[in-house]
């Protein structure tokens, strides 16, 4: 039996590791367009003030950006120590975006970032330039891929199982490629690294402001981010919106859990809170169609109909089927090599039932629900805040604009204290994409419990800790560096 | 022809490949362990941090690349390796952590622990890294203790693919004196290129002669270590595979194996001469300051060549002493011939990438680095 609680170490660990790597790295997406918005307008206009600028949110980019890859390289490696059934059960799949990640991308970011940051005195302005778009565009191909991968795992296409080798193999790389999950989240996850950048750089600016200290560079900054933070969270929302389409297609129970929906139908409202519905929105936004029909926790798991006629058997038929898919795959390996017939029928059982594979490990229906309050909370946090944030980004451009910004201390203080609020937006997105996926690591096709290593509790109990004390230990050298160079100001290039 | 044989034979030249060049690599690594070792006071440790510290992303990137290849192409082996032998990468890893955050935050005030921890910890990695890898790439020859059984994905209640044949996970490995002497000679080899890397890339005469001085005692030591892991493989018995894919042990298959393949044997020579040169070279004429050039391509060869010699030739290149038909082969452990393909296809990349990471590498490295600059520009 796979204990309980290895699998859910294990899984805490690699929410930890995933949830600190994605404090560092919107930063880095975000903070690498603004900052070669900054140079291209030194290399434009040749003022020595957009130099000293631009360089001064490289340094806080560079102190941001060697965490998110310490915490980026462990993440790769999880796979294999962690969830070690996974990497050969889907690593035909999953590990040529990774492979591709790190020869078209990583190695893009390594080699201009060097350059960027050393190279003002030993390469050309223009060569610097484009040396900083990029690594702004390395980081974002880094994600492309990433994100790839991972959309397979909410919407697994291209492939077929092979049960000779025993795994899921790759039959179409372009399916994989344009998968529509990827484009959706590519654009939405790229995007809120531009809203995180925008609000860093606001904020930042606003204390400025405050303190009446580097008035002109933080005006400046402002105008900056705030476009590029508009344009980003614009794109968030309508790579959202895509989400949440694909969300009702391929994983209804991620959605209905989102919107804590017990029961679904037609013209399914929107709760807002709990108490507070819209009529219809669900559906709205689900289908676009207000009549739309959109299916509720107990509709999946009791199997249900749709108005167009397509039928989703219950969770007792599906744990059924994958169980009959299971016994099926061992049937063909005991007897490929004995009994060819016999083998035959029982891969024909298994190509019939395969769809429901997964099914096959779990046990009770409940196992299939998701935590629902959980991700029904980080849904609403994740929009509320997103919806602030342009507001205040609008509201702040538009002061700026004005001239009136300095005179409305609120208002600075309103965008300095808004620092934190966009990384809770970008955790509570990701738990709702991630939590929301459970009980699968690939959707319908292996469960977590299926796909861990087998380790030690104590093993991985330990490793999270070790990584628990390492990551927080970075974090807290990180915001104490960044104070402090924050408080030394832009002024100066070197200390 | 490009036949499902050949694309595995290709997948594992290009694996070889990244580990060649990851080895060379190390040089930062290298480099690390003597910040306090050659850099008698803070102007020469800063000058090796910074020279180190501009290459150390191309490092970390192979490792990672090295790693993502892996999966992609003998997904099996990052199952069964990584999660099996677990302790051994879980350290492997936290070294490279503590090394990637250390250069940015070594110098700036506010990092809490003080320069000097942050230099340890590079330090630390400088060391630990090729010691680890080169121990854990000793098992290649010698073997590791784990059992494959692809069939139990049918058993609801064990689902379990690969799994690790003691609780040790990784750390036994060090119980076998040959995979520690692999270890030794890798970071002796690393440390080496360290110094001849520091040499070629700092303009400061006073901490040349003193990397100089390194390496009249990393060289001879790395040579015993050389001398002796390489007597060992010649003799050792080794893991081979017949038609059938039965894996069994061959008296002196890893010897057989440099007979039969002289395109590798070459290679191995050539490469180990290159890195004899490189240093004696350098350690001979005063003023000679490329050996990194010669070594460091010398690694790279070598370390090709004795991958060649575990994978190529019907051998298993992860034998499992567990279990000898656990034991992973090219053809056992590879991706599907689809993938195989399609990656092979994405691998015509790799020139470029190489070609421009050389052409800016050049565009960076045309002035030495001198401590005037560090006063002046950008710097760790």
């Amino acid at each position: 039996m796979v204990e309980t609680a290895l699998v859910d170490w294990s899984r805490l660990q690699f929410a930890l590791t995933a949830g600190y790597h994605w404090l560092f790295v919107p930063l880095t997406l975000g903070l690498a367009v603004i900052m070669a918005t900054m140079e291209t307008i030194y290399v434009a206009t040749g003022d020595e003030f957009w130099k000293r600028t631009t360089k001064f949110w490289m340094k806080l980019f560079a102190i941001n950006f060697a965490v998110g890859i310490a915490t980026g390289i462990i993440l790769e490696f999880e796979f294999g120590t962690n969830w070690s059934n996974y990497s050969w059960f889907v690593g035909d799949i999953f590990g040529a975006p990774l492979a591709i990640e790190g020869i078209f991308a990583f190695f893009i970011e390594a080699t201009f970032f060097a350059v960027m940051f050393f190279g003002w005195e030993r390469v050309s302005k223009r060569f610097h330039l484009a040396s900083t778009w990029l690594t702004g565009i390395g980081a974002a191909l880094s994600a492309v891929w990433i994100l790839i991968a991972n959309s397979w795992m909410q919407h697994p296409v291209g492939m077929e199982f092979n049960p000779d080798t025993v795994r899921h193999e790759m039959v179409d790389f372009w399916a994989l490629v344009l998968n529509p999950v990827a484009i959706s989240k590519f654009f939405h996850s790229v995007f809120s690294g531009w809203m995180t950048g925008s609000i860093f750089v606001i904020g930042i600016s606003s204390w400025y402001l405050l303190k009446g200290r580097e008035r002109r560079f933080a005006l400046a900054s402002i105008r900056v981010a705030a476009i590029v933070g508009i344009i980003g969270t614009i794109a968030v929302m309508f790579s959202g919106d895509s989400s949440g389409i694909h969300a009702a297609k391929y994983q209804p129970m991620k959605l209905a859990a989102a919107e804590g929906l017990e029961d679904g139908g037609t013209r399914a409202p929107f709760s807002i809170v709990p108490g507070v519905e819209i009529p219809g929105m669900l559906s709205a936004l689900a289908t676009h169609d207000i009549d739309g029909y959109v299916p509720g926790i107990n509709d999946i798991l009791d199997g249900y109909t749709t108005p167009d006629g397509e039928y989703h058997p219950s969770a007792e038929e599906k744990m059924a089927r994958g169980k009959l898919a299971l016994e099926a795959f061992s049937d063909y390996r005991e007897l490929k090599d004995s009994d060819p017939a016999a083998a035959a029928e029982a891969r024909a059982t298994l190509d019939q039932n395969i769809e429901y594979f997964g099914y096959g490990y779990i046990e009770s229906r409940d196992e299939l629900v998701p935590p629902v309050p959980l991700i029904y909370w980080a849904f609403r946090v994740m929009v509320g805040l997103g919806g602030f944030l342009l507001m205040l980004m609008f509201f702040v451009l538009w002061a700026e604009r004005r001239r009136r910004i300095e005179n409305m201390r609120w208002l600075l203080w309103v965008a300095l204290l808004s620092i934190p609020l966009v990384y809770i937006a970008g955790q509570a997105g990701w738990i709702v994409a991630e939590v929301g996926r459970q009980p699968w690591t690939i959707e319908g096709l292996l469960p977590v419990k299926a796909a861990v290593s087998s380790v030690s509790v104590a093993a991985v109990k330990t490793t999270f800790w070790l990584f628990v004390a390492i990551f927080t230990l970075f974090l807290a050298i990180e915001i104490r560096i960044l104070f402090k160079a924050i408080k030394h100001g832009p002024n100066v290039d070197n200390d | 022809m490009i036949t499902y044989a050949f694309l595995q034979n290709y997948w594992w030249f290009l694996i070889a490949l990244l580990g060649g060049l990851l080895v060379f690599l190390l040089f930062v690594q290298g480099g690390n362990a003597l910040i306090f070792l050659a850099g008698r006071d803070e102007a020469e440790r800063q000058l090796i941090v910074n020279s180190t510290g501009r290459k150390w992303e191309l490092t970390f990137t192979t490792l990672v690349t090295f790693g993502g290849a892996f999966f992609a192409s003998f997904p099996l082996f990052y199952s069964t390796s990584f999660g099996g032998a677990y302790w051994v990468w879980v350290l492997i890893l936290i070294t490279f952590v503590l090394q990637a955050v250390s250069y940015e935050f070594q110098s700036k005030a506010g990092n809490i622990l003080g320069k000097r921890t942050f230099r340890i910890f590079l330090t630390l990695n400088g060391c630990l890294a090729p010691l680890l890898i080169g121990t854990a790439v000793g098992t290649f020859f010698t073997g590791s203790a784990f059992i494959v059984d692809k069939g139990a994905v049918g058993d609801i209640a064990a689902p379990v693919i690969s799994r690790w044949a003691n609780n040790w996970h990784g750390l036994e490995a060090v119980a076998n004196p040959f995979n520690v002497e692999f270890g030794v000679m890798v970071l002796l080899l690393t440390i080496s290129l360290g110094a001849l890397y520091l040499i070629n890339n700092i303009d400061d005469d006073k901490l040349a002669a003193q990397l100089r001085r390194s390496l009249l005692i990393s060289f001879p030591l790395f040579l015993v270590a050389f001398v002796a892991v390489v007597a060992q493989i010649v003799t050792m018995d080794g893991f081979a595979v017949d038609a059938a894919g039965e894996v069994f042990m061959q008296e002196g298959k890893y010897l057989n194996n440099l007979v039969e393949m002289p395109a590798v044997l070459t290679l191995f020579l050539a490469g180990a001469v290159l890195v004899v040169v490189g240093i004696a070279a350098t350690l001979l004429r005063k003023g000679f300051r490329r050996g990194i050039w010669l070594a460091g391509p010398g690694t790279v060869f070598a370390v090709m060549a004795l991958f060649m010699v575990v994978g190529y030739n019907n051998t298993a290149y992860y034998p499992s002493t567990a279990d000898l038909a656990s034991s992973l082969t090219l053809a056992n452990s590879s991706s599907s011939e689809f993938t195989l393909r399609t990656m092979a296809v994405v691998s015509l990349m790799i020139p470029f990438v190489v070609a421009y990471i050389a052409y800016f590498w050049r565009q960076m490295d045309r002035k030495s680095l001198t401590s005037e600059e560090l006063e002046k520009g950008e710097k760790y």
